[in-house]
């Protein structure tokens, strides 16, 4: 009985669960000027605190926002009209000064469906750099694609689905080059992968707590000053970038959650990784033509990712977790119907393999590894056409 | 037993699924993903198949305390319901999907993956009852609520399949017990509206939905003797015993209402006439099933080397018509059936039902019928 979906959520750790549901008998709003509003604004700044030192990041370039989605949201859009300008900046009609927004198809949903709004909404250019079989950036097709009309590039640093690691300082280094600022999706990075924001060139970083075992509902994204971004939500101004009230006991936990995800990081990623591997190879040896996508070695160190010709996920997954494993197919779905990966199509991999995702988080053992490997190759043949 | 529950997100197979769990079976709820881009919202007097619907079911699970997951079965839905109904009409006949998704979808796509994964049952909300015969063998009998009674489309099932089926509903006398059992149970489906529209034609437009997918051509519409006496748009959106859309400018010279007679695919012709020249003397068919034992086993047909002899019984040619007393009997491959009175409005490609009481005996898709007027054919 396990846990193998770290990546779609991870647990609460005691201790935040603790911090979190203190926090929540405050009784003051965090930008009231009393003193039951300072008690809880000083519970949003420690955890401001921790989550900017957590991802490296000066504490008031980071903006909390309400999922990781928003803070996406926030930086390809925001991004785009800092670049541009907003539609009441520009003269109707004019054409658009940056107009390219560079991208790949292996994205998350979240920057693919903002990509193809501002495209739709705002005449942007979207142009997908092409990835390899392993899921990783072409850093030449990405280097002839850089021009002075692109606004951004935006990319995942680690692949939700296959786990791959993209070449960040180079993609950062080419683009800086061409003046052209990089927003990373590093929701799948913290806690896996040290993150120094501050000293990466990157233009804006999104992260998301509940990754980690903070609270859903609590994103955050780091900006660079060199870049100007515009907000999405606009009100009372609490913070520069978004507007609406301070979520204290949220951010409070959030920012511990990190703390405690970030600290012996590369410990923890030695560990995490054996597991992957372990997990990995056992699959490869008992599952006749598994294959495991994503880089070989470039990848989370919580992430097994493995295609089966012939597989039906659906029913693998449904005897998996009647067995208590709770495994993914790793794709997004539609009224819980996994459509065919786009990242694996990115990637050229045919429709007809099933896939299985485990992600893998620090409370899961050898023994749970084995105990799954155990029934792994039995599910799998008995679903697979 | 462990049974898997077949959840639409309607209030029959939520409550199917509560007393099924009630029995104390170990439950698991599935929904059928039957189509790729499924509608955001309920709409009319569809009962299923949005997101909404999809919602629904797995709340109504979710309240249960059962597992619940989505099993996506739209490429079989496809292949097996929606474009045999678009071929079905493109070759002049009228089918009945819900039957073709009961035959191909839910009792067999769905059933042989729940025995796979090691179910023994598969539940629906379907009113009708399934008991053990004299020897054994499963027996499928009209609900105890005949205005709700569903066996005609449950028909299809055979032997095998009424082993692994399990209906809840059989023995309920009406839908607003049903009703009141949901509410009770505070399943939250206990409002919707019944389902009575084909599923996956959303605007509900049969004829207009036909025309995006089967090439139609202008056509004449003549009377029995060959006559022109209009035009259509397309053969194959017409149905025999269909009376309106017919947009004929001329009146009939007796003054009397024309229906749809026949639909000629071939030569592009619809025939129509006066309401007794839908009469059918005889239907026939030689795609059958035995739901159950056949009509030899259960005694109630002598053998012959056709098959089997003529037998007294009741026929029944759509979801919501009554039952007719009929003579069947079997002779090269066909099922033939003789009714006592002429039957009216007769497709080919409609399934006619026989029963003996309230026993579902077998099916057959009709593929020829004979006119009892002699003024078709």
């Amino acid at each position: 009985m396990a846990y193998f979906d770290h990546a779609a959520t991870s647990p609460m750790p005691a201790a935040v669960i603790d911090a979190w549901t203190s926090a929540v008998h405050l009784r003051g709003n965090a930008s009231a000027i009393h003193r039951d509003g300072q008690k809880s604004r000083l519970l949003w700044e420690e955890g401001r605190d921790q989550l900017s030192a957590a991802i490296g990041a000066n504490p008031f370039d980071v903006t909390l926002t309400g999922s990781g989605t928003e803070a996406i949201n926030l930086a390809i859009k925001g991004l785009f009209w800092g670049r541009n300008g907003t539609p009441a900046e520009r003269e109707p009609g004019a054409a658009l000064p940056r107009p390219r927004v560079l991208t790949t198809e292996a994205e998350h949903h979240a920057a693919l469906d903002t990509v193809h709004w501002l495209a739709q909404a705002e005449g942007a250019i979207v142009e997908f750099v092409r990835v390899d079989e392993t899921g990783t950036v072409d850093l030449a097709d990405l280097a002839a694609k850089l021009g002075d009309d692109v606004a951004l590039v935006t990319t995942l640093w680690t692949n939700n689905e296959v786990g791959t690691i993209q070449p960040v300082a180079e993609i950062v280094a080419l683009a800086s080059a061409a003046g052209v600022p990089v927003h990373l999706d590093a929701v799948a990075t913290l806690g896996y992968t040290a993150i120094d924001f501050a000293n990466s060139g990157l233009a804006a970083l999104s992260v998301s707590a509940h990754k980690v075992g903070g609270p859903v509902g609590v994103g955050a994204l780091a900006v660079s000053r060199d870049w100007s971004i515009i907000p999405l939500i606009h009100g009372g101004s609490q913070q520069r970038l978004r507007s609406g009230s301070l979520d204290a006991a949220g951010v409070f936990a959030a920012g511990l959650a990190a703390q405690i995800a970030t600290s012996a990081i590369d410990t923890k990623a030695a560990r995490l990784s054996a597991l992957r591997d372990r997990l990995a190879t056992g699959i490869l040896a008992a599952v006749p033509g598994a294959t495991l996508r994503g880089h070989a070695t470039n990848r989370s160190p919580g992430n097994v990712h493995v295609t089966i010709p012939g597989l039906n996920s659906a029913s693998a997954l449904f005897l998996l977790d009647e067995a208590g494993h709770s495994v993914s197919a790793g794709s997004a779905c539609t009224a819980g119907v996994h459509a065919p990966s786009h990242v694996l199509r990115a990637m050229d991999v045919a429709d007809d393999e099933g896939a299985l995702r485990f992600t893998l988080g620090l409370e899961n053992s050898e023994s749970d590894i084995d105990a799954l490997l155990r029934i792994l190759p039995s599910i799998v043949a008995r679903t697979t056409t | 037993m462990k049974v898997l529950a077949a959840m639409s997100g309607g209030v029959d197979s939520a409550v199917a699924a509560a007393r099924a769990v009630e029995a104390g079976h170990d439950v698991t709820g599935v929904h059928l993903a039957l189509s790729r881009m499924p509608g955001l919202f309920r709409s009319g007097s569809r009962g299923c198949c949005t997101v909404e619907d999809s919602l629904d079911a797995r709340k109504a699970a979710g309240l249960l305390g059962i597992p619940f997951y989505v099993w996506d079965f739209s490429a079989q839905f496809t292949e097996a319901v929606v474009d045999d109904f678009v071929s079905e009409y493109a070759a002049g006949r009228t089918p009945n999907p819900c039957m073709r998704c009961n035959e191909r979808i839910k009792f067999a796509a769905l059933l042989d993956r729940a025995l796979e994964l090691g179910f023994d049952a598969v539940v629906t909300g379907h009113y009708a009852n399934v008991v053990d015969g004299p020897d054994g063998t499963p027996e499928l009998h009209r609900a105890s609520a005949w205005a709700k009674d569903q066996s005609y489309v449950l028909g299809v099932l055979t032997t095998e399949q009424l082993r692994h089926a399990l209906f809840p509903l059989g023995d309920t006398p009406s839908k607003d017990l049903v009703r009141a059992e949901a509410e009770r149970r505070g399943l939250g489906v206990a409002n919707k509206p019944d389902s009575h529209d084909i599923c996956f034609i959303p605007e509900g437009d049969t004829r207009d939905w036909l025309a995006d997918r089967i090439p139609m051509t202008e056509g004449d519409i003549v009377d029995t003797d060959g006559a022109v006496i209009g035009h259509h748009d397309g053969a194959q959106a017409f149905t025999v015993g269909q009376r309106k859309g017919l947009n004929l400018g001329v009146p009939s010279a007796d003054g009397r209402p024309r229906f749809v007679l026949q639909v000629k695919p071939a030569t592009n012709e619809v025939v129509v006439g006066p309401k007794e020249d839908l009469d059918i003397a005889e239907i026939g068919g030689a795609r059958f099933s035995w739901a159950g034992n056949d009509p030899v086993t259960s005694g109630f047909a002598a053998a012959t080397d056709d098959g089997f002899d003529e037998f007294d019984c009741e026929v029944q040619i759509r979801a919501h018509a009554d039952p007719e007393p009929a003579v069947a009997f079997q002779r090269d491959g066909e099922i033939i059936v003789r009714p006592n009175e002429p039957l009216n409005g007769v497709a080919t490609g409609q399934t006619a039902v026989l029963y003996v009481g309230t026993r579902v005996i077998g099916q057959f898709t009709i593929d020829r019928t004979i006119s009892a007027t002699a003024n078709v054919h």
